[in-house]
């Protein structure tokens, strides 16, 4: 199976200050690593998940991949084509093939427009005029189970979970290849989020749409990804398959987090590991391991010094961790 | 703060010097020569070759304002042709009348206005807040030129108690002659102080540590005398800065209609003679002090609020 | 007393008055919009039917009666020239007019585009404006204005084209504020991820969210406009003569205070009740659909 994106060794960088304040204060690199050498790849009709906490750097992958943040270096390839040197125009063909839905639900929505104008609004950037506009739009609604009689209402009109589907709409608009789906869930009622999760699995059925979701939420992960990664300060430090991840953990974030999940099993036994103090600024990274701050099992020896190459699991060689104690010992360094 | 207080420098440098500039090269593209302007039509071509090189007129642009910058660097702020004085000295001779107006005029308005926006805040919506609220607006928007033609009108044409123009001998006699200028230059302020004093009033007085004192059954009067005036006083402080550009103005006008001397009078006449040295000169003078008053508001307002000192 | 501030405490400043207090206030506010604008009305209705309610012609100058007093064939007297005054005071009410909608539109469209690029181009070139708006901003305006008349000689054109000028940057400011605030909303990132263009994310995205609170602020400024033809004519600065004017009334009248009190009235009352038509009605439609826009900006 070829990959439809692929993405190598990314790293996203932003300015904290101008340059002459950066010369002002003595300050040498005035910019943090929002991404680090990131690599994964989206097989079509796939799900990948990216986990992690706030400020991991996960929604920066995903906007740097559709083209709102440049990357510093590394490779983002769509079908065979990189994309990281493309200009906007050159760029704007593949935007057809992948779409990108938001966090905010309704603040994702153009205000002054109404659902009609929005889900037409890909037909007309792309100059496809030659469609019955109208009857695009019904069969967009019809498609993410809302009422035709929408296309007349604002966005400050709909509750969350209707302005959710009608941003799936406007993504499925151009029948792309690849949907970004940032946060599905965000902001939304537990039923709600429920019913959007069916609907991108009963659409990617349909469509065989690869979609890459952005979240913190495990129980989204778990019900509806084939493939997750969790990240850590802009580095991935476990990629492996849903199963695989959560059936046996192998570094001690992934391990705390899941533990922090709570379990839809009422009389399941909570043992919960508490993470000690707070998440580094991406400004002062850590050394070595840059968990082992956090970290129950940080040995100083070795993790507060050295940086834990990438090791893959022995049981499923697409599960790789970075961690020098990972806790399924059956494994091998590379 | 340090790099935020040069910033402010730079800029306020910056903006002077582009100003300066802009007024140059505006007087050199319209059509028409200063020097058959000032000559008049039967001047000989000598006379005007002569009167252009003693303006300066006779260099390429670029080292005319390269020179008037060095001029400016010792002070000087070039020469009146017509008068045959520096342009400083005509300039200085006439500002000290114009900061007296401002003062006077800002001194009583303040005196007036603080204590009606307390009244105002304290009080809502009673009936003289409410008369308060609409004088306030009239007395913003009406011209400050209509409202002293008016005053001279009714206090010295019609009933003779006060002087009609000139600026008076003396302290007492000055004063007098004041009061008129002071009141039309003042009024609209009267009217947008007290606003703003009520705005932050109101806001200060809904807030826990004001509600707290209440709750201690401290009276209202001192509430709002001890613990909510210094700050709602605030803001009345900043926008006097930036209003300096506004002062200056309505001064223009009162000047002229008070036949009182002043910048305003003097730029009107400048104007009408076409002596451009003296409007350049004058016009930098404005624009140095309002771009000063402007900077030294914002640094203040800077500093007494920390959500923009935390940003510096 | 005490207790009753203290409860007033309690609900928040804003919502202590009761509901009735709360009707008094709106329609009292709504009052003076109403006022503001029937006056607006009269002023616009005056100035367009102008030449058929005039008594006289405006500008010819008469060998009979000078700075008459008012009287059924003079309704407002007449100048030091024997000419009308109230047919001078309703056709000198066009130029203002003009000079108002000429020179706010026009510093409106520049506005909006600078405003516009500011707020969404390249980070230098918005420092470059924000120092030309700075620049424009700390000219003291009416003395900027004199000088610029006096280079250009006083017109109708170099007063539209200084007012326009030195009004616009008040607008390309807020336009850039809110545009900039816009840029970095997720709706925008929306429109670039389907592959919008900068031009078509500015006029179908952005303008519309822009051009409410602006045409708000244009509209509060008509006043200061219209006050600054009138100081501009009265300082001898606008329009020609004979060409009637408020402010070139009023000036008339000034320089005759002693012999006769009528010019005053006839070009000052009008030059009053337009500004605080356009003053009540502007505040009126702020509160109505923008409470929240600054007053100072």
């Amino acid at each position: 199976m070829s990959a439809l994106v692929s993405v190598r060794d990314l790293c996203v960088r932003f300015r904290t200050m101008g340059p002459l304040k950066a010369l002002a204060t003595g300050t040498n690199a005035p910019f943090i690593d929002a991404v680090c050498s990131v690599s994964f790849e989206i097989h079509k009709g796939e799900t990948l998940a990216l986990v992690g906490e706030s400020g991991s750097g996960k929604s920066t992958v995903a906007r740097t991949m559709i083209g709102l943040q440049r990357a510093v270096s590394g490779s983002i390839s769509f079908d065979g084509q990189e994309l990281t040197d493309l200009s906007a125009v050159e760029r704007k063909p593949y935007l057809r093939r992948m779409a990108m839905t938001f966090q905010d639900p309704i603040g994702s929505l153009s205000p002054r427009l109404t659902v009609r104008s929005i889900l037409t609004e890909p037909f007309r950037i792309h100059g496809l005029k030659d469609r019955d506009l109208g009857a695009e739009a019904t069969r967009l609604l019809r498609m993410v189970g809302l009422p035709a009689d929408f296309v007349g209402r604002y966005p400050h009109q709909l509750s969350g979970g209707q302005a959710r589907r009608v941003s799936v709409a406007r993504a499925l608009a151009l029948n792309p290849d690849l949907i970004i789906a940032d946060e599905p869930t965000a902001g939304l009622d537990v039923s709600v989020q429920g019913e959007v999760l069916n609907l991108l699995t009963r659409l990617q059925d349909e469509l065989g749409i690869a979609i890459l979701i952005i979240t913190h939420n495990l129980n989204v992960v778990r019900h509806i990804t084939d493939r997750m990664a969790i990240m850590y300060l802009g580095r991935f430090i476990e990629v492996g398959t849903t199963q695989s991840i959560f059936h046996q953990p192998s570094h001690p974030y992934t391990e705390a987090l899941l533990a922090a999940n709570p379990e839809p099993d009422p009389d399941a036994v909570l043992n919960r590991i508490e993470l000690k103090g707070e998440v580094p600024s991406v400004m002062y990274r850590p050394s070595g391991c840059e968990f082992h701050t956090r970290c129950r099992y940080a040995q100083d020896r070795i993790c507060g010094r050295v940086a834990p190459p990438s090791s893959v699991s022995l049981q499923d060689p697409e599960h790789s961790f970075r961690c020098h104690f990972p806790l399924s010992s059956k494994s091998l360094t590379c | 703060m340090w790099i935020y207080l040069l910033k402010r420098v730079f800029l306020a440098v910056a903006i002077t010097v582009i100003a300066v500039t802009l007024v140059f090269m505006m007087i050199h593209a319209v059509p028409g020569d200063p020097a058959v302007a000032l000559l008049g039509p039967r001047a000989t071509p000598e006379m005007i070759a002569h009167l252009h090189r003693e303006m300066g007129l006779d260099k390429p642009l670029a080292v005319q304002i390269v020179i008037f910058f060095e001029g400016l660097l010792q002070g000087n702020l070039g020469f009146d042709v017509l008068s045959q004085r520096p342009v400083a000295d005509i300039i200085f001779e006439q500002l000290p009348y114009t900061i007296e107006l401002i003062f006077v005029s800002i001194l009583w308005a303040v005196a007036i206005a603080v204590p009606l926006g307390c009244y105002s805040a304290m009080r809502r919506n009673s009936v003289i807040d409410q008369i308060v609220a609409i004088m306030a607006v009239a007395t913003i928007a009406i011209p400050s030129f209509v409202m002293a033609v008016y005053a001279l009108l009714i206090f010295a044409v019609t009933l003779h108690w006060l002087p009609a123009v000139g600026a008076g001998q003396g302290f007492l006699d000055g004063l007098v002659h004041l009061i008129l200028p002071a009141f039309a230059v003042g009024i609209g302020w009267v009217g947008y102080i007290s606003r703003l004093v009520r705005a932050s009033m109101m806001e200060i007085l809904g807030e826990n540590h004001v509600r707290m004192a209440r709750s201690f059954g401290i009276s209202e009067w001192r509430i709002v005398l001890h613990y909510a005036l210094p700050l709602a006083i605030l803001p009345t402080v900043t926008i006097l800065g930036v209003g300096i550009a506004w002062l200056l103005s309505s001064a223009v006008f009162i000047e002229v209609v008070f036949a009182r001397p002043g910048i305003g009078a003097l730029i009107v006449q400048a104007v009408n003679t076409r002596n451009y040295a003296v409007v350049i000169g004058a016009v930098l003078v404005t624009t140095v002090v309002t771009v000063l008053a402007t900077t030294a508001s914002d640094l203040i307002a800077a500093s007494l609020d920390p959500r923009t000192r935390e940003k510096l | 007393m005490a207790s009753l501030e203290a409860l007033r405490g309690e609900t928040g400043p804003e919502l202590a008055p009761g509901s009735f207090r709360k009707t008094v206030r709106q329609l009292r506010k709504n009052r003076l919009g109403v006022l503001g604008a029937a006056l607006v009305a009269i002023v616009f209705a005056s100035a367009i039917f102008a030449p058929i309610i005039i008594t006289h012609d405006p500008t010819r100058i008469m060998v009979g009666p000078r700075l008459a007093d008012p009287s059924l064939l003079f309704l407002l007297g007449t100048d030091q020239l024997g000419r009308d005054t109230f047919s001078r005071v309703m056709m000198g009410g066009r130029v203002p007019l003009l000079v108002a909608f000429a020179s706010l539109g026009s510093s409106l469209a520049a506005g909006l585009v600078l405003g516009l690029i500011a707020g969404f181009g390249p980070r230098w070139l918005d420092n470059l404006l924000l120092l030309l708006f700075d620049t424009i901003r700390s000219f003291p305006g009416i003395i900027f204005a004199l000088a610029i008349i006096g280079l250009l000689g006083p017109s109708l054109a170099s007063m539209i084209f200084v007012i326009a000028i030195t009004s616009m940057p008040i607008y390309a400011r807020v336009v850039r504020t809110q545009t900039e605030a816009l840029r970095n909303s997720e709706y925008i990132a929306a429109e670039r991820t389907l592959g919008a263009g900068t031009m078509r994310i500015l006029a179908v995205h952005v303008l519309p969210n822009v051009i409410g609170p602006l045409l708000i602020l244009v509209s509060m400024d008509v006043p200061a406009v219209i006050a600054v033809e009138a100081g501009l004519s009265f300082l001898g600065l606008g329009v020609r003569p004979p060409t009637p004017d408020w402010g070139a009334i009023l000036n008339d009248g000034y320089n005759y205070i002693q012999q006769t009190p009528w010019l005053v009235v006839g070009g000052g009352i009008p030059i009053v009740l337009a500004t605080l038509g356009f003053t009540f009605l502007g505040e009126a439609l702020r509160d109505m659909f923008d409470p929240k826009l600054r007053k100072d900006l």
